[in-house]
C-alpha cells in the first residue's frame, strides 16, 4: 500500500488501455491493459506464444499488426497515430530479440544518422563530429564495445553478446524515455548478460521507465523490476512485485494458462 | 554520415517527377536539318570544319548503317525509334572560336552553374595552391571538358594538360589538330561496323572528348566531362577516345544530365579506351539521365557502346559506372584483355525505379596470358522497372591462366519489379578460372523497421540499406564522385516504397 502511494505521484508515461490487436485475421491480444510510470521497472513474462513482441511492435509501430480496440497512450498522447519514427524521435526505444544486420552500413555511421535524424524530428540541433565521438567512445567504453566493432557494418558478424550490447549502446546515445527490451537475455551467456545488464541499470532515471520482456527469471536477478506481469493467451493475467517472478520461476507459468 | 543526411534531406524535396536536372535553357541553336541522309552527314563534317578523311569515314559507316538492324535481344521494350524524325545536329548559337571562359554565353554557364559543375571556379582555382598542410580534397583540381549538347563548350585546365603532354580536348579539335593520333586509334576498338548504334555513331557523332597521356606520363588531375542534352528531339552522339601510352595513367569521369521532357530523346555514345604496355585507364561514369515521369512518359534511350583494349603487357582498364537514369539504358562496358598479364574491372551499380528498363553489363574477352577480369555488379530494381546484368566472359584459346571473379548481386525493393541475371561463360582452354557467384534478395521489412525504430523514415532507411548493398562499388569511385553518387542514389529510389 506504502508502495502504491508512492507509484501514485509519479506520471504516467505509457498507459495500454484494452488493446485489441490482430495479425492476418487472427486476433493475438484480447484486450491487454498495462501502466507503466516514469522511473519504474516493469518485467512481463510468460510463456512463449503469449503475445508478449507482439506487445512491444505494436507500441513500436511495427507494420502488419492490427489494433481492432483499444488505446495506447505515451505522455498522455495517442501513440497509435504517430508514424513509427515519430514515436522513436518522441522516445520510445524497441531493443530488439534479433537485431537485424545492416551490411556495408558502418555502425558508426548508422548511429549518427540515427541519432541525428531523431534530433532533427524533435528540432533540436544535429551533434558536431566531435560531439558525437565523444559521446560513442564514452558510452562504448563503459558497455566494453571496442572502437573497431563501431566501423565494422552495423551487427554484421557481431557474436549474439555484441549484437545486444549495440541494442544498450544506441539505447545510451538516444536517451529514450521508455525502453521495452525483448528477451534481451536469449542467446547469452551469463558474462554477456551482465554486462548487457549493468548497461541498462546505468541507464535506469526517474524520468525513465523500462519495460523488460522475458521468458526467464534469470535475467530478472540483474535488472531488478519494481513490478512484474504475467502474460498468457494475449492478456495480462497477474501483476505484482519482484517477488511474483520467483513464485514463477518456482511453479511454472501452467497455473496462468487456465486463469487465460 | 553527412552525405546521408544531405541526400535525405534532398530525397524530402524532391518528387519522382520533379528531376532536378529537369530545366531548359533558352539559347539559340544552330541545327542540322532533321532527318539522317548522306546531306546531313556531310552537313556535320562540315560544320566540324573536318578533313576529307573525316567525311569519308562517316559515309562509310552511314553506308554501312543503312544495311544495318537495330538489336532487339537485349530485355527492353521501346516503341519504334523513327530516325528520320530526329536532329542529328544541335550547336549553341552564336558559334565562334571560345578563348576564354568569358566569351561563354552567360546562360550556358548558368545552367552548368545549376547543374554544379564549377567550370569557373575550376579555372580561378588554377594557379591557387593549397596552404601548406591544407589539402582540401574539395579543391583537387579537376579539368572538365563540358559537352553541351553537340559541342564542347569549354575545356579548362589545358594549359597545366599541356605542360605534362596530356592532350585533353573535344574530339573534333583533335581531328583538326592531331590528325595522326585520331586516325589511328578512331575505330580501332569499337570499329564503325560494330553493331547499330555504335555505327551509327560513327557516321553522326558530334563531339565527345579526346584524351592521350603520353608514355611513363601520370595524368596530374583528374579528367572529367560532363554530358547534357538540351535541345528538343536531338540525339545525343558524343565520341570519346583515350589512349593511355606506355606506363601512362588516367583517370576519367564522366556525369550526365539531360532537361526533363515529355518525348523520348536518343542517346547512342561511342567510347574507346586504348591501354598500351605497362598503361592504366580508369573510367567512371555516374549517369542520372531523366528518366521519364512516374507514368512512364520520357525519359532518355541510352544505347551506349563503351569498350576498353588493354593492348599492351600488364595493362589495366576499370569501368566504375553508376547508372541512375535514363528511361532505357543498354550498355555493356568491356574489355578486350589482349596484352598478356593485363587486367579489366567492371564495377556498377545500376538503379532503376519506375518504368525504367536497364540491360547492362559487361564483357571481358581474355585473350593474352595470365589475363584476370573482376566484375562486381550491384543492380537495384524498384517500381515497376527492370533491371537486367547480362555479363560475357570469355577466354581463348591461347588465353592461359585467364582469371574471372565476378559478383553480381540483385536487390529487389517492393514487387512490381523484377532483376535478371544472364551470364554467358566461354573457356575455350583448360586453365582457365571463371569463378561466378549471384544473389537477388529483397529488402527486409525487418531491416527497415529497425531502421525506422531508431528514428529513420522509411525513404531514409531504404536510402542506408541501399547505400550499404552497394558500397563495394561506391568505394571504387574518386570522392567527389562517390558522394555525388550516393546522393543520387538516393534521390533516385525516392518513392520507390510505401
Ligand atoms: N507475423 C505473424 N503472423 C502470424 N502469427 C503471428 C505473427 N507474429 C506472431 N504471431 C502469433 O502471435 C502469437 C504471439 O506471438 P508473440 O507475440 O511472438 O509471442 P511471445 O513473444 O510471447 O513469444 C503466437 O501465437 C504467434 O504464432
Ligand atoms: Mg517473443
Amino acid at each position: 500500500m506504502h508502495q502504491l502511494n508512492k507509484l501514485d505521484t509519479k506520471m504516467a508515461l505509457l498507459e495500454v488501455k484494452d488493446l485489441k490487436v490482430r495479425v492476418e485475421e487472427r486476433e493475438i491480444l484480447h484486450g491487454l491493459t498495462l501502466t507503466v510510470n516514469e522511473g519504474e521497472i516493469h518485467a512481463i513474462m510468460g510463456p512463449n506464444g503469449s503475445g508478449k513482441s507482439t506487445l512491444s511492435h505494436v507500441i513500436a509501430g511495427k507494420p502488419g499488426y492490427e489494433v481492432t480496440d483499444g488505446q495506447i497512450l505515451f505522455k498522455g498522447e495517442d501513440l497509435l497515430e504517430m508514424a513509427p519514427e515519430e514515436r522513436a524521435a518522441k522516445g520510445v526505444f524497441l531493443a530488439f530479440q534479433y537485431p537485424v544486420e545492416i551490411p556495408g552500413v558502418a555502425t558508426m555511421t548508422f548511429l549518427r544518422t540515427a541519432l541525428n535524424a531523431q534530433r532533427k524530428a524533435r528540432g533540436e540541433s544535429e551533434y558536431s563530429t566531435p560531439d558525437f565521438l565523444k559521446k560513442v567512445r564514452e558510452v562504448s567504453k563503459s558497455l566494453n564495445i571496442p572502437q573497431d566493432m563501431l566501423k565494422r557494418g552495423v551487427n554484421v558478424g557481431f557474436s549474439g553478446g555484441e549484437k545486444k550490447r549495440n541494442e544498450v549502446l544506441q539505447m545510451a546515445l538516444f536517451e529514450p524515455s521508455l525502453c521495452i527490451l525483448d528477451e534481451m537475455d536469449s542467446g547469452l551467456d551469463i558474462d554477456a548478460l551482465r554486462i548487457a545488464a549493468d548497461g541498462v541499470n546505468a541507464l535506469h532515471s526517474p524520468k525513465r521507465a523500462m519495460v523488460v520482456i522475458t521468458h526467464y527469471q534469470r535475467l530478472l536477478n540483474y535488472i531488478v523490476p519494481d513490478i512484474v506481469h504475467v502474460m498468457s493467451k494475449g492478456r495480462v493475467v497477474k501483476s505484482g512485485g519482484k517477488e511474483l517472478a520467483l513464485e514463477l520461476e518456482a511453479s511454472g507459468y501452467a497455473q496462468f494458462e487456465d486463469a487465460a | 554520415m553527412p552525405a546521408v543526411q544531405e541526400t535525405v534531406e534532398r530525397v524530402k524535396r524532391i518528387d519522382v517527377d520533379q528531376y532536378r536536372y529537369g530545366f531548359e535553357t533558352l539559347i539559340e541553336s544552330d541545327k542540322a536539318p532533321k532527318g539522317l541522309s548522306e546531306e546531313t552527314v556531310k552537313f556535320i563534317s562540315e560544320k566540324k570544319n573536318e578533313p576529307a578523311w573525316m567525311l569519308q569515314w562517316r559515309l562509310e559507316a552511314y553506308r554501312r548503317w543503312l544495311t544495318m538492324t537495330e538489336p532487339t535481344w537485349a530485355r527492353v521494350d521501346y516503341p519504334k525509334i523513327d530516325f528520320q524524325d530526329l536532329y542529328y545536329y544541335s550547336a549553341p548559337k552564336p558559334k565562334k572560336t571560345i578563348t576564354s571562359l568569358d566569351e561563354i554565353d552567360p546562360e550556358i554557364l548558368k545552367t552548368y552553374e545549376k547543374l554544379g559543375i564549377p567550370l569557373r571556379e575550376v579555372a580561378m582555382l588554377e594557379g591557387v595552391e593549397p596552404k601548406p598542410g591544407e589539402e582540401d580534397p574539395a579543391r583537387r583540381k579537376i579539368a572538365v571538358d563540358a559537352v553541351f549538347d553537340s559541342v564542347s563548350v569549354a575545356t579548362t585546365f589545358k594549359a597545366e594538360l599541356k605542360k605534362a603532354g596530356v592532350i585533353f580536348m573535344p574530339i573534333s579539335e583533335a581531328i583538326r589538330e592531331h590528325p595522326e593520333l585520331v586516325q589511328k586509334y578512331l575505330g580501332s576498338v569499337v570499329p564503325t561496323s560494330d553493331n547499330f548504334y555504335a555505327t551509327l555513331n560513327s557516321a553522326v557523332f558530334s563531339d565527345g572528348s579526346f584524351v592521350y597521356v603520353p608514355p611513363g606520363v601520370r595524368c596530374p588531375m583528374e579528367l572529367s566531362t560532363y554530358f547534357r542534352i538540351n535541345e528538343r528531339n536531338t540525339g545525343q552522339f558524343e565520341r570519346t577516345l583515350i589512349i593511355a601510352d606506355k606506363g601512362s595513367y588516367v583517370s576519367y569521369l564522366e556525369g550526365c544530365t539531360a532537361p526533363q521532357r515529355d518525348e523520348n530523346q536518343l542517346h547512342a555514345a561511342v567510347v574507346e579506351l586504348v591501354a598500351h604496355d605497362d598503361a592504366e585507364i580508369k573510367y567512371s561514369t555516374v549517369q542520372n539521365w531523366y528518366p521519364g515521369n512516374s507514368e512512364g512518359k520520357g525519359g532518355i534511350y541510352n544505347f551506349v557502346t563503351k569498350r576498353g583494349d588493354c593492348r599492351g603487357n600488364n595493362s589495366k582498364i576499370s569501368w566504375t559506372q553508376v547508372e541512375t537514369g535514363s528511361a532505357i539504358t543498354w550498355k555493356y562496358p568491356s574489355c578486350i584483355l589482349r596484352g598478356d598479364n593485363s587486367r579489366g574491372e567492371f564495377y556498377s551499380i545500376a538503379i532503376s525505379n519506375g518504368y525504367q528498363q536497364v540491360d547492362s553489363g559487361t564483357k571481358m574477352i581474355h585473350l593474352g596470358k595470365n589475363t584476370s577480369s573482376r566484375i562486381i555488379s550491384k543492380g537495384i530494381a524498384a517500381g515497376k522497372s527492370q533491371n537486367t546484368y547480362r555479363g560475357l566472359v570469355t577466354a581463348h584459346r591461347k588465353a592461359t591462366g585467364a582469371r574471372n571473379f565476378t559478383a553480381c548481386d540483385s536487390l529487389l525493393i517492393g514487387d512490381k519489379c523484377g532483376a535478371h541475371t544472364v551470364p554467358y561463360i566461354e573457356a575455350k582452354n583448360s586453365s582457365a578460372t571463371f569463378e561466378h557467384e549471384a544473389t537477388t534478395s529483397k529488402i527486409s521489412e525487418d531491416v527497415l523497421f529497425y531502421c525506422i525504430q531508431r528514428g529513420l523514415t522509411q525513404e531514409e532507411a531504404v536510402g542506408l540499406v541501399v547505400n550499404g548493398f552497394v558500397k563495394d562499388v561506391l568505394q571504387q569511385l574518386p570522392m567527389e564522385f562517390a558522394v555525388e553518387a550516393q546522393k543520387l542514389i538516393s534521390i533516385s529510389l525516392e518513392g520507390s516504397v510505401g
